[in-house]
């Protein structure tokens, strides 16, 4: 039997898929394009499918996620806009400088390098963080309670600080307490939109720690905030790929239909788990995932496709034991609370 | 009937995209559903257990 042209066991692999996305997603704020595209990629689909598709389904769950984040007060409108602005010209800019490396014939090697070494070194920085147990970590959402207290003063990471105390106007109240000049905004926004459209991937993994790290805004925040961007940048990204019929709904309304309850569950869980012990785990998946980028480009160089299989298994691991460690954590969190009925918002 | 092969290339695109549009916020609305079904008996028995 087949619904969308497509076998049930197929769709059932969809829909799992996407559960387990969704949870990252929803948890992060990231996660999707850089799952997605590589599986869809290795099952056999051709390239314009698996980008265009992927997109697709980042836009739906990004809608998802935000609505959730949204009901929960994370969501800040006027640094989301703020943010595409200057995102979209750093993506613009990314595209120009990809164009003059390919005509050099340095674009491919060039980015992927890049791609490695970034995603490593933010997954390397993030677990350094949290194995060093201060409470700096990147993806600490303990920050939401103290969202409008002084308390969060003491969770703002020193990078931040030194960027807020630049006053120069028009400065900028954000959620959180945060005042920021305008420029730094942009500028932080402008950087990872550069990134961004440099390595032709959606930004979450760069974005979501930078509005940490860089800007001081609490994780909870920087998450809702990222995935409302994500919103605007995956819908422009998929209708691209649309008009060339790069979108294929069999592919995207399982995953979707998995993801949309995975995000309910990982938007949820930002309320209630301690984190700390889960940052270890998202700096190692970000490892994984530079990981499995440099097999993919040892597999592109020898020609050798096991070294694809590799990859896309190293991607798919590490996305498991990420998302089944934001699962247990959440209901370690709800266990401990005995007697509430319902968990207490940490 | 409207024939959707014959519609233009962006109109077809933005179409596909509503589609993924409307069916995010359906299954938003009916997974909340859901959660206020089952989610606080839910969290009662993880909590007992």
């Amino acid at each position: 039997m087949a619904v969308l042209g497509t076998s049930l066991g197929l769709l059932a692999l969809f829909v799992a898929f996407g559960l387990l996305i969704g949870v990252l997603f929803g948890f992060f704020g990231m996660g999707g394009s850089f799952l997605v595209t590589p599986a869809l990629l290795v099952m056999g689909y051709p390239s314009r499918v698996a980008v265009g598709s992927g997109l697709a389904f980042v836009f739906g769950t990004s809608v998802i996620a935000t609505l959730k984040h949204r009901d929960l007060g994370q969501v800040d409108y006027k640094l989301g806009v703020l943010m595409i602005v200057g995102t979209t010209a750093g993506i613009e800019v990314g595209k120009e400088i990809v164009l003059h490396l390919e005509e050099l014939g340095l674009a491919g090697s060039i980015i992927s390098v890049t791609y490695i070494f970034l995603l490593g070194g933010i997954g390397a920085f993030v677990t350094y963080e949290a194995m060093k147990g201060d409470g700096g970590g990147g993806v600490d959402h303990d920050a939401a309670e103290n969202a409008e207290a002084d308390a969060y003063d003491e969770d703002i990471p020193d990078i931040a600080k030194t960027i807020q105390s630049y006053r120069v106007p028009p400065m900028i109240n954000l959620r959180g307490g945060v005042t920021v000049s305008l420029w730094m905004i942009l500028g932080v926004a402008f950087a990872t939109g550069l990134l961004s459209g440099f390595m032709g991937v959606g930004g979450g993994f760069i974005r979501m720690p930078a509005l940490f790290y860089l800007i001081g805004v609490p994780v909870p925040i920087a998450v809702g905030t990222d995935l409302f961007e994500i919103v605007f940048s995956g819908g422009i990204g998929s209708f691209t790929y649309a008009l060339d019929g790069g979108v294929d709904l069999a592919i995207v309304a399982p995953l979707l239909a998995g993801s949309a309850l995975g995000a309910r569950v990982g938007s949820a869980a930002t309320s209630v788990v301690d984190e700390s012990e889960i940052k270890v785990y998202f700096g190692l998946m970000l490892l994984g995932g530079a990981l499995a980028v440099a097999v993919r480009e040892v597999g592109n160089v020898t020609g050798i496709e096991v070294f694809d299989v590799v990859s896309l298994l190293l991607i798919l691991g590490s996305a498991l034991l990420v998302s089944s460690a934001v699962v247990y954590s959440s209901v370690s969190a709800i266990r401990e609370r005995p007697g509430t009925g319902s968990p207490a918002p940490k | 009937m409207i024939d959707a092969a014959s519609l233009p290339p962006a109109a077809q695109a933005a179409g596909l995209i509503g589609i993924v549009l409307l069916e995010a916020m359906v299954l938003y609305v009916a997974y909340g559903v859901l959660e206020r079904a089952v989610g606080k008996r839910l969290i009662q028995r993880l909590t007992r257990t």
